[in-house]
């Protein structure tokens, strides 16, 4: 007799094998990425004073891998806008956002990239997310580096357990 | 293998939000480069199009307002009071500079005097900010040369001072200390006391730049006769402070037309020999000597008293009075929403900024909200001039060019 | 001493039918627009501003002339600041341009012209410098409403 229950899974699913073989996987290459970041610092405005203070000796982001900064969207895998985005600078993000290559996160540092601050009129975007999505909201107005520390490591925990398929786009 | 697509979510054409003043150089064979807004040494949002003729550049193309905020727009629709926060955002290396320099400006409308302890206090908060603003533009600019120990021994100096005004207003970067007729609170316990060490900390770690910097080769090459301007050149496009100073001319709005308690301060003021890059280098780095000098003597200086001049017109009343009597609380409630009622008329204030002289021109009609409310802002004016410093030198030196005219973003552009 | 420098300002620069007040210690003159570069070119050559400072604008929309174009000086050798205002209609916001005697007025009086509408006769380059191409308006003025943003990229939805 033919069970008539909704399968979990799609039909042909992969063996258990191979699912384990996977998360195995994932968690490698999460763990690599994750210890890796190269952050592409979009400095606008005052956050940039905060980004140099956790960039150096005082709080340093070196600890966490995600130090030296590449100035290049080709070379880089984290996005960190760190300031208000005006309408003027909107097309530049986006072109940058654009440039850069998967696997690619971004980081909204800051009141303003976060929702636009307190900036409300016809030269600032209401934050970064009506541009390019997001993945990691840090607030503050600047944030104090602590802040932003937490939110390297919330990315981090975020990078390790997501999936990375790395040789087709299921594995 | 499949390939990965990029997000193809946001079709949109992108239009150029410039036009440049040329389409090619003076020669054919010219090469049009584009630098910035989005580029590590251009301190955020510049965008500048040089013509090169091989490394020289021929002419430049300045193009700023990446980071215009509409903070003169935002400002009319702000009481006296609420727009504080705003200013604060204008210079952000030096907050307290804009605060103090705005609270002046309606306490000029207004006719209110400070209390001679304000008046100290915000002269020693003033020479504090200069010297994190000074010191974030050393850092920034040596490290764009490549000296990145001299950055982080900077940096790590600018953040004991960061800390130690965050003990004294709440916050690191964006204090909002000042208010019209005072300021936020007074010191607390131990602040002087912590003031002292970090100023003897400061010439350890100054000395040391000092000693990694100053007989350089390396930096000497590059800073040396690059980015030279005249006094009377450097008058005409308008350039004020440490650039104008370090061509040799001692303008200095503090000795010049001394306000709050510089008159009383025995200073010098530091000034260059050629006008060009290690002039002003050297400049800021005595300026911030001479403001280390200038603390120490107004902590001597410094007297006792109320902070907030006793006025109803612009100080708030007291907690305890608020919640205890009834015209306190009207008051406490009108200046709130209202904002305080400044008389008709028009005012320019200028101090003297780290970067040359900020001015405030403001517009009452009367009333709670500013009519009009300009910024003479130093970095914006020296946009207009900078073309002067880079052309005809290479193109590796617009970097610490650039560096040395410490073009700060929020300023520029408001 | 700049008291005397002030009167000697007061007496010579004002011409027949225009004002001259102190305001909060700087002196402020109105002169008709057409009269604006002379006055100007005195101030550099006898009164010795050689600094220029700021040009901005002031919008009254109820009153005629509309706009107040208001500019700055500061004398190095004097050290005193003046103030110096013309009167322009909102049909006809023309005013000379100082480039020619002061390098500064370049990016100053774009940026007025951006955010008002001003049009200075003889600045070579009046290019949005603040804004950017395709801004529709001149948002200091007081009929521009602040939350009308112009994007320059589609939102995402």
């Amino acid at each position: 007799m033919k069970r008539t229950t909704i399968p979990i899974r799609q039909a042909n699913a992969p063996s258990a094998a191979f699912e384990y073989f996977s998360t195995k996987k994932d968690e490698f290459v999460g763990w690599a990425r994750k210890f890796s970041l190269f952050p592409y610092p979009f400095v606008t405005a005052c956050c940039a004073m905060e980004f140099m203070a956790v960039s150096s000796t005082p709080y340093d982001t070196d600890r966490f891998g995600a130090a030296l900064p590449r100035f290049s969207p080709r070379q880089s895998d984290l996005l960190m806008v760190v300031g208000t985005l005006t309408h003027k600078q909107a097309p530049v993000l986006l072109r940058v956002y654009e440039q850069m290559c998967e696997p690619k996160w971004v980081m909204a540092f800051g009141a303003c990239a976060t929702s636009g601050g307190f900036y409300q009129n016809y030269a600032a975007v209401a934050g970064i997310d009506k541009i390019i999505p997001v993945d990691i909201y840090v607030p503050g107005c600047p944030p104090r580096p602590e802040t932003v520390i937490d939110a390297i490591m919330k990315l981090q925990d975020r990078i390790a357990g997501s999936r990375h398929p790395i040789i087709t786009a299921t594995f | 293998m499949t390939r990965l697509t990029l997000d193809t979510r946001v079709k949109a054409t992108l239009p150029d939000p410039v036009r440049p003043a040329f389409e090619r150089g003076e020669r054919d064979d010219a090469v049009i480069v584009n630098i910035g807004p989005s580029h590590p040494a251009t301190h955020g949002t510049i965008q500048v199009i040089a013509a090169l003729d091989g490394e020289k550049v021929q002419r430049v193309d300045v193009h700023c307002g990446y980071l215009h905020r509409g903070f003169e727009k935002e400002c009319e629709d702000h009481t006296w009071h609420n727009l504080i926060p705003y200013v604060d955002r204008l210079n952000y290396c030096s907050g307290l500079i804009n605060d103090f320099a705005y609270c002046e400006a309606v306490e000029t409308l207004m006719d209110v005097e400070i209390t001679p302890r304000c008046r100290y206090l915000r002269t020693l908060l003033s020479e504090y900010s200069r010297i994190a603003d000074h010191l974030t533009c050393v850092a920034a600019s040596l490290m764009e040369l490549g000296a990145m120990t001299a950055f982080l021994y900077l940096v790590m100096i600018r953040d004991y001072v960061y800390e130690h005004l965050a003990d004294l207003t709440g916050a690191r970067v964006t204090y909002t200390y000042g208010r019209i007729g005072g300021l936020a609170r007074d010191l607390p316990a131990g602040w002087l006391k912590r003031l002292n060490e970090i100023l003897d900390q400061y010439e350890v770690f100054v000395g040391r730049i000092h000693g990694l910097m100053d007989r350089n080769r390396i930096f000497i090459d590059r800073t040396r006769d690059v980015g030279v301007i005249s006094t009377a050149d450097a008058i005409n496009w308008g350039f004020t402070g440490p650039i104008l100073r370090s061509t040799g001319a001692a303008i200095d709005l503090r000795k010049d037309a001394p306000y709050l308690a510089y008159g009383e301060l025995d200073f010098d003021v530091p000034v260059g020999i050629k006008g060009d890059n290690y002039d002003r280098y050297y400049v800021r780095m005595r300026e911030m000597d001479e403001s280390v000098y200038m603390i120490r003597q107004l902590i001597d200086l410094l007297p006792e008293g109320p902070i907030n001049v006793d006025d109803r017109r612009c100080t708030l009343p007291e907690k305890h009075l608020v919640y205890t009597e009834i015209e306190s609380l009207i008051n406490h409630f009108k200046l709130i929403m209202d904002g305080p009622d400044v008389p008709a008329g028009e005012v320019y204030t200028a101090h003297e900024a780290p970067n040359g002289e900020l001015g405030f021109y403001l517009v009452s009609t009367g009333g709670g909200t500013p009519y009009k409310f300009h910024v003479r802002s130093p970095s914006f004016v020296h946009m207009g001039g900078v073309q002067r410093l880079i052309e005809g030198y290479q193109l590796a030196d617009i970097i610490p060019t650039f560096g040395s005219v410490n073009m700060i973003g929020g300023e520029c552009d408001r | 001493m700049a008291a005397a420098i002030l009167a000697l300002m007061q007496q010579r620069l004002v011409p027949a039918g225009g004002e001259a007040s102190l305001s909060h210690g700087m002196l402020a003159v109105v002169v008709p627009p057409t009269d604006l570069l002379g006055a100007v070119c005195r101030l550099k050559s006898e009164f010795a501003f050689d600094l220029f400072l700021d040009v901005t604008a002031v919008d009254w929309p109820k009153r005629t002339p509309r706009f107040d174009v208001v500019y700055h000086f500061y004398s190095t050798t004097h050290r005193i600041r003046v103030r110096l205002k013309t009167r322009v209609p909102e049909g006809e916001p023309i005013v000379d341009s100082l480039v020619s005697l002061y390098g500064s007025a370049n990016f100053m009086e774009r940026e007025c012209h951006d955010m008002y509408g001003i049009v200075f006769r003889g600045n070579p380059d009046l290019r949005p410098i603040l804004l950017y191409e395709g801004f529709v308006g001149h948002p200091l003025r007081k009929d521009y409403p602040k939350l009308q943003e112009q994007p320059l990229v589609p939102y995402r939805t």
